[in-house]
């Protein structure tokens, strides 16, 4: 048998980690649950797409607006009455045309324009996405069903600072005459992301 | 530093585990992770740079097979015991088995003494510094050149920012690379543009 102080103690569970965190917290008065649950709301109800699906839509039918945003983003969704955190102090707007492509990454970590085109989905996160993205753009967009056109530019634009990006899709060519809210519901977390087109 | 997490460029991922309108969430306590971590940036305990910098401190082997929310985990755990916030022996002991850490933390440094400003079309190259502690050059593009193309407003300086060190505030500009520059005859034909900070450029005459 090997002394006690040699024997590895097994790793706790994920979750037993957490609540150790969280019951720490509480002893010390700092009302973890309490903010769980605002986060909860914040993650389900405040940083969703449809935040970004309403820039877009703006942006499709109101020349103006699209001027603004493309030159200072921040101030363009707020002026819709969005919101950024503080220290997300600049987004820029990548407009996509029929020769340009754009799409976003983070190679470090997960950084996104969370509050407005929602919170990174899983694969955003992975390994796979943040290693390849950047080098095989072409590969991986067309493994994610979005085959360009060999003379298509694709740019990628890699998240490392705390400015913020999101995708200007084109607006598809059908949809002449609708309103603002009907082109809001095309516009997806991916087309955003620049992995899909719509 | 030239950690496990500095992920852009590598060889060898496979397919990307995609599916359409994919989930941010599969467990709840991954929110729960993510809210108390909110929490101690809220309450000032730790900044976002210290946060990034604590999971980059994972040992690799920890890195790679933890789960996202996991490596959240183990920051937040971490910048805690570190602060003196709580201890280790309490978090495990609540925990009921062990509860890894990240790796100590190295120095960090502050801004270059001589910051040039650049305008969109100079052109730019990124230093060939090596660091011990934070930093948000990702190493594809150290001692790459590219273009600059925009100027962000001030951020703080993050290889400052993570280490408690004293340090103006500085712009980044995305900078634009061809693949061809980065990856020579090995990756597909695209531009990579990244948001460098001001420290990690030197003009290109």
């Amino acid at each position: 048998m090997p002394e006690q102080s040699h024997v590895q103690q097994t790793t706790a569970s994920v979750e037993k980690r957490v609540d150790a965190i969280q019951a720490a917290f509480d002893e010390r008065g700092m009302k973890p649950g309490e903010f769980v649950e605002e986060f909860k709301h914040l993650a389900e109800e405040e940083w969703v797409p449809e935040n970004g699906a309403r820039v877009v839509a703006k942006a499709w039918t109101d020349p103006a607006f699209r001027q603004r945003l493309l030159a200072n983003g921040r101030d363009a969704v707020i002026e819709l009455g969005l919101s950024m955190p503080p220290h997300h102090r600049h987004l820029v707007v990548l407009e996509n045309t029929s020769t340009v492509h754009n799409v976003i990454c983070c190679t470090l970590c997960s950084c996104t324009a969370f509050s407005i085109i929602g919170l990174p989905p899983d694969w955003y996160k992975d390994l796979e996405y943040r290693a390849r993205a950047v080098r095989q753009s072409r590969t991986v967009l067309k493994e994610l069903g979005l085959d360009l056109p060999a003379e298509m530019e694709i740019r990628v634009w890699d998240t490392t600072a705390d400015t913020r990006y999101m995708v200007l899709p084109m607006r598809p060519t059908e949809t002449a005459g609708w309103s603002e809210e009907k082109l809001a519901k095309l516009v997806t977390k991916d087309s955003m992301i620049g992995v899909s087109r719509l | 530093m030239d950690g496990m997490h500095d992920l852009g460029g590598r060889q060898g991922f496979g397919r990307i585990r995609y599916s359409l309108k994919a989930e941010t969430f599969h467990e709840p306590w991954e929110k729960r992770v993510n809210a108390l971590y909110s929490l101690a940036v809220k309450l000032g305990i730790f900044n976002m740079d210290e946060y990034r910098h604590a999971i980059e401190r994972m040992e690799p082997r920890h890195y790679l097979s933890a789960s996202y929310y996991e490596r959240s985990l183990t920051s937040l755990a971490t910048l805690c015991v570190e602060k003196g916030i709580l201890t280790r022996e309490e978090l495990e002991r609540r925990a009921q088995g062990a509860f890894p850490l990240s790796t100590p933390s190295a120095p960090g440094r502050s801004n270059v003494a001589a910051r040039e400003h650049f305008k969109p079309g100079d052109r730019v190259k990124v230093k060939t510094d090596y660091v011990p502690g934070h930093v948000r050059m990702p190493g594809y593009i150290r001692g790459k050149t590219g273009v600059v193309v925009s100027e962000s407003p001030t951020y703080p300086f993050p290889d400052a920012h993570a280490h408690g060190v004293k340090a103006a505030d500085e712009p980044t500009y995305d900078v634009r690379f061809s693949t061809e520059e980065l990856w020579p005859n090995s990756a597909d034909p695209a531009f990579v543009h990244v948001g460098v900070f001001q420290s990690y450029l030197e003009r290109v005459t």
